[in-house]
């Protein structure tokens, strides 16, 4: 009984570093590549090098006779009854869904699609074979433009006569009247351009099947999502397939998903009987994990000459690529929840459609959906602004939804649940004076030098999900939106907390820790909080869409609770005092008033295992359950400055500043906000400024490397400046709301409204990201052009 | 890295170097830093059978000054160029490229030898009008830098022969200037300009230009130097020299720059390096 309770109750809020840094950075995590097993096999996957072609034949002898190969299976050779799944079947809604098997079955759909699966006793061995497989490819015509695929164009999928793979609508208010009263009508084509999760782990598996059990060791965000579709695909029951998602170097939503790698070496394995290892190189990573955006938005927005807006609507074309992955046709529908913005639109409304091409396909990559609409919105405000002649921040302050604790519903009927959004404002205003920027901009001109300011006032939707918003019968997910959480205190004291989130980078071993500990009275190194692994603690739902905190950290703060309930009444009984009396004080509970006689939380263990003096009818034992759905989503919101300077003569833009004001409800952990928030503003950055999934016309993808596929650096970003305001959430125990994602969503509208206010007195009024140095070059040129001057 | 197989072997000797070259045919590679060569065969663009490893082979290092010539020996990592300011232009340039991993790994001879026009070094010989010292079978031989760069990554060194010194005059009393233009710093340059001025008062005694990335091979930018040669050097004269920089060029296109731009960049790089050289900023 060494354990010792220090506990104060006040771990939450505190800027402890993370638990889970000392073995990480001294490389003492163990990743899916790190794991190897006795008699294990090396997979490799044959890819298509063509975008659209029939495969007409394919010679696996020579690559089967190579020294090591063990096996080399097509697609005749699958016995699977279904290919991979995709999990939105929205109610009334036609979805047009092909077919997606683990290996390309007749025909290819996209550069990289896989057609064969090598499996031998070395990685080396096993790509060397891959190139020994011929593959007789007939092309097919190839659509890469969403515009062109929606206007008819070759079909992907033949079978469907249309690229459309679905239309589906989300509004309220009344449109016509608000378009009808507006003074000024704005007509804008926003491209929200594709790009790729790029975390820092590629994808890998391990799957082994030994006495009857599956293990599948995977790089993933969604270990029970994996058991479940491993269960129904491969006909193995759940209790006899563990899916271990070990340390995971970062997902960003690409590792949300089932990929055909995944269930292909799990088939593998079992085939073979021996384990079937796979790791992802980063050109197969850009090729075929899933990509993100790649949205057109045709937007038009009424307002009256004083600002007040009257009307939005937005047509969304989301480009889909050529299969669809777990998610992936529900994503831009996720933009329709927030096309409020943080603004009080009489009526709103949002089609969406959805459209096939011969790319790979895009799925949830940070903000998903929410970071699409927040550019439009907010780029549309400052683009209004103009119109008007109008500040864009009095504009904003004009139409805000004013400060609201307990829901606010909009146009279309989505509830808010509680927001401060002049707040934000104005204390993003205390650390960022737009006057002042303005001023240092006019000195910088004659240097070449254009500087400019943007902003961006944003909300968003997070906390998936109240399982009766988003299940089969409203919304149309294929599942539920609660999350599970054990907290087990061992007979010394010491508690493990088993969340069914999958952090993969996030900190939830730090933060999860902090919330139990202050319930129960301990120090958070105390707590142990054990993840990703089907085979410990209960079914969970995994980590996405900044939904850990705000539904499993209030699972873990429930559990804990109910733990601390218990132990009230065990104190109660002990002690001989009315369990209303019992306090937890300075790591004890004691009588209210006598603070000597308590009980520790090592002691109450002791006394729950060795059960001689429980109340009458207590089961022994301390160690409860919780599985929680929350009654509603959480909308964090927050206000970002960004400040450029862009170098007029070559067109390239340098970040100087970046101010954010996050307000995710009470903070758990302010070190792992800044920490979230950086790496989401970095993201938002990443996609304004370089980054670019980018097709040519024949398919092939020409950023398939990270020299072309453009990552920001250290080099490249300004050090960022970072506040909060606190709005409690009236959703949870906690007060909290979602914070992964935020920074990204609040980001690309900031870059642009800056990189804009820069060119304008240069005449540039409006271009698209993603925002390189040729095309603001470009830019400027035509602006010249047009105003007459020597180009 | 899953690069296809290839024997491996390390040469103890400059002669055995090349004796190994000689016997591993048309597929063996030389192999210095190994930050060219290696990722070709991560992505298995390149393919060699045989690696030889240069890096035990004594005598290939150091920088040394003789006659007023620089003499640099071929595996001297980028940092240590960085690290030699007396180099001028070299060391300045040599600073620039990709990050501090990358330069303390990749060599000056193995990024000469590779010819890649994107490369950094490749027009600071140029602009400098050094030369590098081959030994092959047949004995040693000087390639001049405008001999050295014959197409896009292909060199005069012939397949059993090994780059051993790099030489550029020192260029006492000369002023430099390099300009590159990237979307992120450890990018390889979309283009750079170098630029090295002579004056007298604000003559121009001599001048040299040279471009990176404009055409299959590093570039002089001949017009430009011709119009400052002799000349006042003025914010004017430069500006008006560098519209010259791209005359006669025709850069390939990439998905982030077109030749059009190339050339506003040649251009507009140009004048910033000549300003930078002529101590005018």
């Amino acid at each position: 009984m060494s354990a010792t309770t220090t506990g104060n109750g006040t771990y939450v809020g505190q800027s402890l570093r993370r638990k889970e840094d000392p073995r990480l950075i001294t490389g003492q995590g163990s990743y899916v590549d790190d794991v190897n097993l006795p008699g294990q096999l090396w997979a490799a996957w044959v890819r298509s090098p063509e975008a659209h072609a029939k495969i007409t034949s394919i010679d696996t002898s020579a690559a089967k006779e190579r020294p090591g190969v063990v096996a080399v299976y097509t697609n005749a050779d699958l016995d699977m009854e279904a290919g991979l799944p995709m999990a939105w079947v929205p109610p009334g809604v036609e979805v047009n869904t092909p077919d997606h098997w683990v290996l390309a079955k007749d025909a290819v759909k996209h550069v990289g699609d896989p057609v064969a699966l090598v499996v031998g006793t070395s990685r080396y061995s096993v790509v060397d074979a891959a190139e020994d497989v011929i593959v007789e490819y007939d092309p097919l015509p190839v659509v890469t433009d969403p515009e062109a695929a929606i206007a008819g164009g070759p079909f992907v999928h033949e079978q469907f006569g249309t690229n459309k793979v679905c239309d589906w609508s989300l509004g309220g208010g009344d449109l016509e009247k608000g378009f009808a009263e507006a003074d000024v009508i704005l007509e804008r084509r926003i491209v929200n351009h594709r790009m790729a999760g790029a975390a820092i782990e590629p994808r890998g598996v391990l799957a082994q099947h030994r006495a009857g059990k599956l293990t599948v060791w995977s790089s993933t965000q969604v270990p029970h999502f994996l058991r479940l579709f491993l269960t129904i695909l491969l006909g193995i029951p759940e209790d006899r397939v563990r899916v271990i998602a070990p340390e995971v170097g970062g997902g960003f939503g690409s590792k949300l998903n089932i990929y055909a790698e995944e269930v292909g070496c799990a088939w593998a394995s079992i085939k073979l009987r021996r384990p079937v290892k796979w790791i992802e190189t980063r050109s197969e990573g850009m090729m075929v994990t899933h990509h993100g955006r790649d949205q057109i938005n045709y937007v038009k927005i009424g307002a009256k000459r004083d600002g007040t807006l009257t009307a939005w609507h937005t047509r969304i074309l989301a480009d889909l690529g050529a299969y669809q992955m777990l998610l992936t046709p529900l994503i831009p529908p996720l933009s329709a929840f927030v096309m409020s913005g943080v603004y009080n639109t009489p009526a709103v409304q949002t089609d969406v459609t959805g459209v096939m091409t011969n790319k790979f396909a895009t799925d949830a990559i940070r903000g998903a959906g929410r970071p699409e609409a927040t550019h439009t919105i907010e780029v549309m405000m400052d683009q209004l602004a103009q119109e008007l002649g109008m500040d864009g921040l009095e504009l904003r302050r004009k139409n805000f939804i004013p400060p609201f604790e307990n829901g606010h519903e909009t146009a279309m009927g989505i509830v808010y649940d509680s927001g401060n959004y002049v707040a934000a404002l104005d204390k993003l205003l205390e650390h960022i004076d737009p006057a002042e920027v303005r001023q240092e901009a006019e000195g910088l001109r004659e240097k070449g030098v254009y500087r400019g300011i943007g902003f961006s006032t944003y909300t968003e939707i997070c906390g998936n999900a109240p399982s009766r918003a988003v299940g089969p019968s409203a919304f149309g997910l294929q599942g539920g939106g609660w999350e599970s959480a054990t907290v087990r205190v061992h007979a010394s004291g010491s508690v493990t907390l088993y969340t069914g989130t999958s952090p993969h980078g996030q900190g939830h071993e730090t933060g999860f820790a902090q919330i139990v500990a202050d319930r129960l009275g301990i120090d958070p190194s105390m707590v142990e909080v054990i993840h990703g692994d089907t085979d410990t603690g209960p079914w969970g739902l995994d980590t996405y869409g900044s939904r850990s905190l705000a539904v499993g950290g209030e699972a873990a703060a429930r559990t804990a609770k109910k733990v601390a309930d218990k132990a009230t009444q065990i104190v109660a009984h002990q002690l001989e005092a009315a369990p209303e009396d019992i306090e937890l004080r300075d790591g004890k509970w004691s009588v209210r008033g006598s603070p000597d006689r308590g009980m520790t939380l090592a002691e109450v263990a002791g006394a729950a295992y060795i059960p001689e003096n429980l109340p009458e009818g207590m089961e022994p034992g301390l160690d409860e359950q919780t599985f929680y759905d929350p009654e509603n989503f959480v909308f964090p919101f927050g206000a970002h400055a960004c400040v450029v300077d862009i170098d007029a003569e070559t067109g390239k833009v340098k970040v100087v500043r970046w101010v954010a004001v996050d307000d995710c409800g009470p903070a758990i952990n302010p070190l792992l906000i800044d920490g979230q928030v950086h790496g989401g503003i970095t993201h938002g950055i990443g996609q304004a400024l370089y980054e670019r999934i980018e097709y040519d016309e024949s398919g092939q993808l020409v950023t398939g490397t990270f020299v072309d596929y453009a990552l920001p650096t250290a080099a490249e970003l300004p050090s960022y400046e970072t506040d909060r305001t606190e709005t409690r959430s009236p959703v949870n125990t906690l007060g909290v709301k979602g914070v992964g994602e935020a920074g990204t969503i609040a980001a690309t509208p900031a870059v642009l409204n800056a990189v804009l206010d820069a060119l304008r007195p240069l005449g540039v009024t409006y271009i698209d990201m993603p925002l390189s140095p040729m095309r603001i070059w470009e830019a400027i040129q035509d602006a010249k052009g047009k105003a007459g001057a020597p180009a | 890295m899953i690069p296809a197989e290839f024997d491996y072997a390390v040469a103890g000797s400059l002669d055995e170097a090349i004796q190994m070259l000689v016997d591993g045919g048309e597929d063996a590679k030389l192999l210095a830093g190994g930050h060219s060569l290696i990722p070709l065969m991560k992505l298995r663009l390149a393919a060699p059978s045989l690696l030889v490893d240069l890096r035990k082979v004594p005598g290939l290092g150091g920088i040394n000054r003789e006659d007023g010539t620089w003499r640099i020996g071929a595996l001297t990592p980028h940092t240590v160029l960085e690290h030699s300011p007396d180099l001028g232009l070299a060391s300045t340039v040599a600073g620039t490229i990709a990050d501090p991993q990358v330069r303390n790994r990749g060599t000056i001879g193995g990024s000469l030898a590779h010819g890649d026009p994107a490369s950094d070094l490749p027009a600071v010989l140029l602009a400098a009008e050094g030369s590098v010292t081959v030994q092959g079978p047949d004995g040693q031989r000087t390639i001049e830098a405008s001999d050295l760069f014959q197409n896009y990554m292909e060199t005069a060194i012939g397949p059993t022969e090994v780059l051993t010194e790099v030489r550029m005059p020192a260029f006492d009393g000369w002023g430099h200037g390099y300009e590159k233009f990237n979307r992120r710093s450890e990018d390889w340059a979309m283009v750079a300009v170098s630029a090295l001025v002579k004056q007298t008062g604000d003559v121009c005694e001599d001048v040299r230009v040279s471009l990176t990335n404009m055409g299959s091979v590093p570039l002089r930018a001949k017009a430009v130097e011709d119009a400052l040669r002799g000349q006042s050097l003025t914010a004017d004269s430069i500006a008006k020299a560098a519209e010259q920089a791209a005359e006669g060029t025709d850069p390939p296109a990439d998905l982030n720059a077109s030749a059009d731009y190339k050339r506003h960049l040649a251009r507009v790089l140009t004048r910033r390096a000549l300003t930078q050289a002529a101590g005018l900023t």
